[in-house]
């Protein structure tokens, strides 16, 4: 039975992606039929994998958010999203679709958008759906707040829910997919890559500042906003926000959703929220020395609780 | 306080099993749960005139482990949730055990009175002291007989020693010391003593944001008494020698299965995450459960695993959903039986799957109460995967995920189970003639 399920997951996969000849498990005559098959298909399949990698991403974004919005958020849950975040955008960044993200935002709709299509992508697929009564097989248990939150645009922005059903919610759900394998790199030299993809990171980052502060879109700030909010406990007063929204915290902050309320110092593989920041790398060491304090502070703090 | 409905049926929040654990002899059987509660059941005598009865567990006593608190230079609620029980071998008459949640470890005695003393000359019967101008003789408390009374008394409060959440505590087989385990830490204790512990695993890198791996559970090996082994978030296993040196930050062996680049995805990490790490009884094999196989190791080989088993390889389709709902962090546990042969799991749907690995057969079983009644024999199920249904399979997306088992127990030498879904404890046997 496991072996029907892989033919399905191969066959439903097959026109997407352009990388599909590559797959070590095309073999045999089938390679040159998908390869033809990819071409034909390419230009919209690449459009719907970036669009899925999309959801996947501010999926992961908005739960990070709600990370931070407990004070001792689950670390283990916690470290696994911002790992995959991080390797979303290490491709993102590998095929240059990092850039056309941020320009997106410019379009002051991006994010709306994506919203609803990371609602299409978790949905069963058409077939699936026809063949059972149940249309809802996925109870959000942990995630009801974000679906309600996903419904609601989706009922806005009914042409792209069109658009975006046809892609095959298999695809981004785990199945084969050569497109993300490492070997996969499209330029060589990116194995030492992390500085780099910093620098880079760093320069989007401040275009991308700019756009926002130039665009000030509510959707944009309710989804990033809480990442450079500075505050101990969890906030979830909009005014508040508001209020602290022009701080730089966001070093501090992914630290302490990461860690409930343990301050520690300096930047590290999460970039993208760095990108985030509203004053650039410069406020590196400020944040860090501030943060090396806090440590000592605690410390001292489960010293006197200690005795 | 949150109320969920479940077939037309209400129940708490604080009323969802956290924990199961059997004693060393089985005779007993604790759970803990959302609560903070634990509650201990203890097997029926054999009894001639009810002969079906043998073997069924009954409560013999409830006790309130922990309390939520607050952590007040934190401004930090600490849940009340037990996270862990582990027994300790029994020693006297009394039996002992340790039972966590997030921060704190205790050490409780559960104990049988039924005798009080009575007729104290310096005292009243209600504990006052009498005036000493009115004590004119002498007299000599005696033991009455009374009704049996089970107590629990909290023995040894160990805290102040996690700052992340606690998964984890094992009891070592010098019967002496213990470990608590948290994301990134691990101290040993020892059972007398409740202001010092040592840490001998620290993973918690000097800057957070290089932080891509915590641990994720721990236990001590069955019978050397220097090994312990550890689970992380990236699918390794670390087994480490106290002897080698204090600290243990490096492993003396490492555990990991080389990631198949045909399957990778996004979730690949996610899934590869461990959630549960136990030596087998014979101390020669490691299990691990991740979230969609369970897997044995040979302590002697670290290259692979010896045996992999697909608990619900069918949702590997539906990760992106199960991403979006977090049931992909859901953390399964996993059990041997007593003769190390067949393994254990839970799964969606309040089902559960054993795998025999002798016959390698495996089988899906359903904890229900539709579908055990008391003395029923439970009837395999089957999950269909893609083409036509079969009248007895359910379809893979009318599975409710909001059903799952993810804490299950074995009899340390008979077969007998205990199942805990959601709010329920199913106790399973083998059929009794």
């Amino acid at each position: 039975m496991t072996g029907s399920a892989a033919q399905q997951d191969r066959t439903s996969m097959f026109p997407k992606g352009t990388k599909r000849k590559c797959s070590s498990d095309g073999g045999g005559g089938g390679g040159d039929a998908v390869a033809e098959e990819a071409t034909a298909a390419g230009v919209k399949t690449t459009a719907s994998y970036s669009l899925q990698r999309q959801c996947l991403l501010d999926m992961s974004l908005i739960k990070l958010q709600l990370c931070h919005m407990l004070v001792e958020p689950n670390l283990c849950r916690s470290v696994l999203i911002a790992n995959t975040v991080r390797q979303i955008q290490e491709e993102m960044t590998r095929d240059g679709s990092w850039q056309i993200m941020t320009e997106a935002f410019n379009a002051s709709q991006g994010l709306s958008d994506r919203l609803v299509a990371s609602e299409i992508l978790c949905r069963p697929s058409p077939a699936r759906e026809q063949g059972e009564e149940d249309p809802k097989p996925f109870p959000a248990i942990g995630g009801c707040q974000l679906e309600e939150e996903v419904v609601v645009v989706a009922a806005e922005e009914e042409t792209l829910c069109t658009v975006a059903a046809e892609a095959d919610s298999a695809y981004v759900s785990g199945g084969v997919d050569p497109h993300w394998e490492a070997g996969d790199r499209p330029e060589g030299g990116s194995e030492d890559g992390d500085a780099d993809d910093e620098d880079e990171d760093c320069c989007l980052g401040e275009g991308e500042v700019e756009q926002r502060s130039a665009e000030g879109t509510k959707t944009v700030d309710q989804v990033y906003g809480t990442f450079e909010i500075k505050s101990p406990a969890p906030s979830p007063d909009p005014a508040l926000e508001e209020l602290f929204s022009d701080v730089d915290a966001s070093y501090y902050d992914l630290d302490t959703m990461l860690t409930g309320m343990q301050g520690t110092p300096k930047v590290g593989p999460y970039d993208l929220l760095e990108n985030l920041s509203s004053h650039g790398p410069s406020s590196i060491a400020p944040s860090s020395t501030c943060r090396t304090d806090l440590n000592e502070l605690d410390h001292i703090m489960e010293i006197i609780v200690g005795s | 306080m949150h109320l969920f409905e479940e077939d037309k049926r209400k129940y708490l929040k604080a009323d969802i099993i956290s924990t199961v654990e059997f004693n060393p002899t089985g005779e007993l059987l604790a759970t803990g749960d959302k609560g903070g509660r634990v509650v201990v059941f203890q097997r029926e005598q054999e009894s001639k005139n009810q002969p079906h009865r043998r073997g069924e567990y009954n409560v013999y006593s409830t006790f309130q482990s922990h309390e939520p608190e607050f952590d007040y230079l934190k401004s930090l609620e600490i849940e009340e949730k037990i996270n862990k029980i582990r027994w300790l071998p029994q020693q006297n008459a009394a039996y002992f055990l340790l039972s966590t949640n997030d921060k704190t470890v205790k050490l409780w005695k559960i104990s049988e009175r039924d005798k009080r003393p009575e007729g104290y000359n310096l005292k009243e019967e209600d504990g006052r002291i009498r005036d000493p101008a009115t004590i004119t003789a002498l007299r000599v408390p005696v033991l009455r007989p009374m009704d049996l009374m089970v107590e629990a008394t909290p023995r040894r409060v160990f805290s102040n020693a996690h700052t992340y959440h606690i998964n984890s505590i094992s009891v070592n087989s010098d019967y002496e010391t213990y470990m608590s385990t948290d994301d990134l830490r691990i101290n040993l204790w020892n059972l007398e003593i409740t202001n010092r512990s040592f840490n001998i695993v620290d993973i918690k890198p000097a800057n957070m944001e290089e932080l891509t791996e915590v641990i994720t559970a721990a236990e001590f090996h069955p019978n050397h008494c220097n090994t312990f082994v550890y689970s992380s978030s990236k699918g390794s296993i670390r087994l480490c020698d106290m002897r080698a040196s204090a600290l243990c930050d490096n492993h003396s062996k490492f555990f990991e299965e080389p990631e198949d680049p045909s399957n990778r995805s996004f979730f690949s990490e996610i899934i590869s995450s461990i959630s549960d790490v136990k030596f087998s009884h014979s101390g020669r094999y490691l299990m691990t459960r991740d979230y969609l196989t369970v897997k044995v190791w040979d302590l002697n080989m670290e290259s692979k695993p010896l045996e992999t088993y697909q608990v619900h390889d069918y949702l590997r389709s539906k990760l992106c959903s199960l991403y979006e709902n977090d049931c992909i962090f859901d953390k399964f546990e996993c059990v041997w039986n007593g003769a190390d042969s067949v393994i254990m799991t839970g799964s969606y749907n309040n089902f559960f799957r054993m795998f025999d690995r002798n016959t390698k057969r495996d089988v899906t079983l359903e904890a229900s109460r539709e579908n055990s009644k008391p003395r029923a024999i439970l009837k395999p199920r089957k999950v269909c995967v893609g083409g036509k249904r079969r009248k007895d399979e359910i379809s893979v997306d009318s599975l409710d995920f909001s059903k799952k088992i993810l804490h299950t127990a074995w009899h340390p030498f008979e077969n007998i189970i205990a199942v805990a879904a959601t709010n329920n404890l199913y106790i399973f046997q083998d059929k009794v003639n």
